[in-house]
């Protein structure tokens, strides 16, 4: 053990810690705000377990979370705040509804160009802020920010010019042709193929960022930008790259989504999928091999919220109050420092001693 | 000159985040209206000690006694109060301001809800009459000399009522004119009562005028003098804990053919301030060329011209015959260049980052570490277990964030990277500013083996020793051009470099016209 071990060990202590707390803040909310508190917390944290179908929910949930984790882990890792991951994917749902709807092509064809057109999709839209920033160092961050509010508003226009399902009076499209679908995974839940095809970007992520030339610019570039200047990186095509990446996996996973999990688009607003990766994305520390835990676990206290909401006094809303909860002791970096320092101290004492008595 | 003690630290220990353990049960203690100077090499724990006193860090244990009772130390704020005042190696001025907000910043006298510059101004002039320390009320700090700037600083402590002075390495960033006067200043502060605390590594300005000497070494207080009862010898024994070779020892220079070659070389900077100023020199295969000059006279935007991190410059530069104006750091870095960045932590190092990724930087993507699109995990662990040790970059392992090892190490790191894979051209801008004797003395040794093997070296530093001792011609920077050229560095006067370094001598053309060679 020594110094960067204690510093390893606190980093998982204070993310775990941090679920922990926020978990005992939404509990005491529950009991507080509760008629029933034990119903609503059973349904809440054992809910997703209790059968099958409510644990393929959170699976299903997770498909999204995924890929949008992935998109914010690739971006953030390279220091670029940019969020828009929120619009292309939101984008790439009305484009893939557009063509899953209106083009007739065989089985296998229609799928591919629907997430092929996805995938543009959500390249095009996320490289606006990047390349803002890189012509007139417009601050990506806020770009792309503004960018998702313009995002829902060109992906509603889609749908209601070309594919309104006029009968409803909301906005929802048409239905998808049946050659537009991703095929089931397991009979008698909503699992799709879309699963497979995430497991394989989270592999293939892991291994370009920790185990290619690629991924260890990205990583220095994050750390320090000058630096990888200074040793002579290509900063600016790298930092386009990573957000071209994320605009590829997010706009793929929106395809992924519309044409796995439903028949035709009927979102009413944005999804929160792409702001969920950010939080996904900071959990996992950027590192692609833990963004399917990260996901997983916010699925799971979603549907477990979901399945209170409909079991019991607590509205869905509490989830939030998590959410909000666990970001700010994750990004808070002085958490549990002193506790931190006194074990560092600890052992350099130790180890002074050690060899002073050698 | 007998008299009591007026402040002691007793054993103080003090263990920063990164483990490191800066102060070992140090003890200290000043004595009324003594200089008293605080050596040891780079690391040794000096700076963190006065931290301490200052109250910039907290130390874990340990006591302080100020005038006969025991004190809590907690924030500068609490140390300006009881009488302590500190002057830092890196000013803390606001460029912007004149002198005179400088000094009452913190401490503005107010008229109607806003600052009374006249006030300001009398406040400055009374400090500085009193003291005997001219300066101009109404200067703007930006315009002011390195010198000036540090009055300015001693000044401002005063004005805040400082019996106790702490003066970090104050020397360090000045020519040997400026030092003559700031000896002055001190004695006089001496004479009015106050006591000074001079931390420094140079042992003939201790020898001049401090009285007694603490010497620090690996984080522990090595002993306390009278410093007229100690040779300089002695005291570099028990600063290093071995003798050391005060002057570095090298053969004759065998020049070839010029490697680098500037040619009316201009630069303005994007505020349109003219940073260099029509540059002609070269830099000769086999050869060490000193760039001496006091910081902030366009050495940084020549290193970061020549190795192509800045473009939009005027004139030429030729690397082996090639002009570099079109080429990215990558490719010039692909002829054979490599440079040390004077800001170690903002160009030299990716803190964060373990040693191993620090040094694959500029190397990663070569055939020789690649296997198909992946990394060759193997074969970079094996380089860069190599050069740890080859260069003897003390850490745990090659994952170690580079942030927790000590300076010197750090720039192990650096030098490890940049030094290995036969440079043919080194650009060395302050290789061994902030790092202890050791380190230092390894890479003025890896300088010259470079040297003799026929590489081309361009030195900027702003420690004359280390310019004088290590290269064998000098240029002179002042004011973004070149102020003089020496081809033999053995034969230099360091007062007279000062002069030209401070632009009060200036070579003609035709004299300077010596630092350009043929190819």
């Amino acid at each position: 053990m020594n110094s960067k071990t204690i510093e390893k060990r606190f980093d998982v202590i204070r993310t775990i810690l941090a679920v922990i707390i926020a978990l005992l803040i939404a509990l005491a909310v529950i009991v507080i705000v509760s008629d029933d508190p034990m119903n609503a917390l059973y349904n809440f944290l054992i809910g997703p377990v209790t059968n099958a179908r409510r644990f393929a929910n959170v699976i299903e949930l997770s498909i999204p979370l995924m890929f949008c984790g992935l998109a914010v882990s690739i971006m953030f890792a390279a220091d670029q705040s940019n969020m828009a991951s929120e619009g292309a994917f939101y984008v790439s749902c009305a484009v893939t509804s557009v063509i899953a709807v209106l083009w007739e092509l065989p089985t296998f064809l229609h799928v591919i160009v629907c997430l092929a057109a996805g995938t543009i999709t959500g390249i095009i839209i996320m490289c606006i802020p990047a390349v803002l920033k890189a012509k007139w160092q417009a601050n990506e961050l806020v770009s792309s920010l503004m960018l998702n509010y313009i995002c829902l508003y060109m992906g509603n226009y889609i749908i209601r010019t070309r594919v309104l399902d006029t009968s409803l009076g909301i906005t929802t499209s048409l239905g998808f042709k049946e050659t537009a679908s991703l095929p089931n995974l397991i009979p008698g839940t909503r699992l799709h193929l879309g699963l497979l095809f995430v497991i394989l970007a989270v592999i293939l992520c892991y291994i370009m960022m920790y185990h290619t030339g690629l991924g260890y610019a990205i990583r220095t570039i994050g750390q320090n930008k000058n630096f990888a200047k200074y040793a002579g990186m290509g900063v600016g095509g790298v930092v386009l790259l990573t957000q071209v990446m994320g605009g590829a996996l997010a706009g793929f996973g929106g395809a992924t989504e519309m044409i796995g999990m439903y028949n035709r688009f009927q979102y009413q607003g944005l999804p929160q999928y792409g702001f969920d990766g950010m939080l996904i994305a900071i959990m996992a520390k950027y590192n692609p091999a833990l963004v399917p835990v990260a996901a997983i676990f916010l699925a799971y206290i979603r549907t477990g919220a979901d399945i209170m909401n409909r079991t019991s006094d607590v509205p869905y809303e509490i989830i939030s109050v998590i959410q909000s909860a666990i970001i700010m002791l994750v990004v808070a970096k002085m958490f549990l420092n002193n506790l931190k320092h006194k074990q560092i101290v600890k052992y350099s004492k130790m180890q002074m001693e050690k060899k002073e008595a050698s | 000159m007998q008299t009591a003690a007026i402040l002691s630290m007793e054993n103080i220990t003090k263990i920063y985040p990164n483990g490191f353990i800066a102060n070992k049960n140090v003890n200290f203690e000043l004595r009324s209206g003594e200089i008293h100077a605080l050596a040891g090499e780079n690391g040794a724990g000096k700076s963190t000690l006065m931290k301490v006193l200052f109250g910039e860090e907290r130390c874990e244990e340990g006591r302080i006694f100020y005038k006969g009772k025991e004190v809590k130390i907690d924030s500068p704020l609490g140390a300006i109060k009881m009488g302590i005042g500190m002057v830092h190696q890196h000013f803390m001025l606001v460029p912007s301001m004149t002198v005179a907000e400088n000094m009452v910043l913190g401490l503005e006298p107010e008229k109607a809800g806003f600052l009374d510059r006249e006030e300001a101004r009398k406040r400055t002039r009374e400090v500085s009459e009193k003291y005997g320390l001219e300066i101009d009320p109404d200067a703007r700090i930006r315009d002011l000399s390195v010198g000036l700037k540090q009055r300015v600083e001693i000044l401002k402590a005063l004005l805040r009522g400082a019996d106790i002075l702490i003066l970090d390495e104050p020397t360090a960033v000045l020519t040997p004119q400026e030092t003559v006067e700031i000896f002055q200043e001190l004695k006089r502060l001496k004479e009015l009562g106050h006591t000074v605390v001079f931390i420094s590594h140079k042992l003939g300005e201790i020898k001049e005028i401090c009285d007694r000497i603490t010497i620090m070494r690996d984080g522990r207080t090595i002993d306390v003098r009278m410093v007229n009862e100690v040779s300089e010898q002695e005291i570099s024994r028990l600063m290093i804990g071995r003798d050391v070779l005060l002057k570095t020892d090298k053969t004759q220079a065998k020049p070839g053919g010029a490697f680098l070659s500037i040619r009316n070389l201009n630069y303005t900077d994007a505020a349109g301030r003219k940073i260099l100023n029509d540059i002609n020199m070269t830099v000769r295969k086999g050869e060490i060329l000193g760039i001496a000059g006091i910081e902030g006279n366009g050495q940084n935007e020549l290193s970061e011209l020549v190795t192509g991190m800045k473009k939009n410059r005027s004139g030429q530069i030729l690397i082996d015959g090639k002009d570099i104006s079109r080429k990215s750091v990558r490719e010039i870095r692909e002829l054979g260049v490599s440079h040390i960045s004077q800001d170690r932590m903002t160009y030299g190092v990716a803190a964060d980052a373990g040693v191993a990724d620090n040094i694959m930087a500029d190397r990663y993507y070569r055939k020789e570490f690649k296997r198909g699109v992946l990394l060759n995990r193997k074969r970079i662990c094996r380089e860069t277990d190599q050069l740890i040790l080859e260069y003897g970059v003390k850490c745990d392992d090659r994952e170690q964030p580079v942030r927790m090892l000590s300076g010197g190490n750090m720039q192990k790191v650096v030098v490890a990277r940049e030094f290995s894979g036969d440079p043919r051209l080194v650009i060395a801008n302050q290789p061994t500013r902030g790092i202890d004797v050791g380190a230092a003395e390894f890479v003025h040794k890896k300088l010259l083996e470079l040297r003799d093997k026929r590489a081309a070296i361009l030195l900027i530093s702003a420690d004359l020793t280390e310019i004088i001792n290590l290269s064998d011609s000098i240029v002179v920077l002042h004011d973004g051009a070149v102020a003089a050229y020496f081809e033999d560095a053995k034969t230099i006067d360091p007062v007279e470099l000062g002069e030209y370094m401070l632009g009060i001598k200036k070579m003609s053309r035709e004299q300077t016209g010596g630092a350009v060679h043929e190819q």
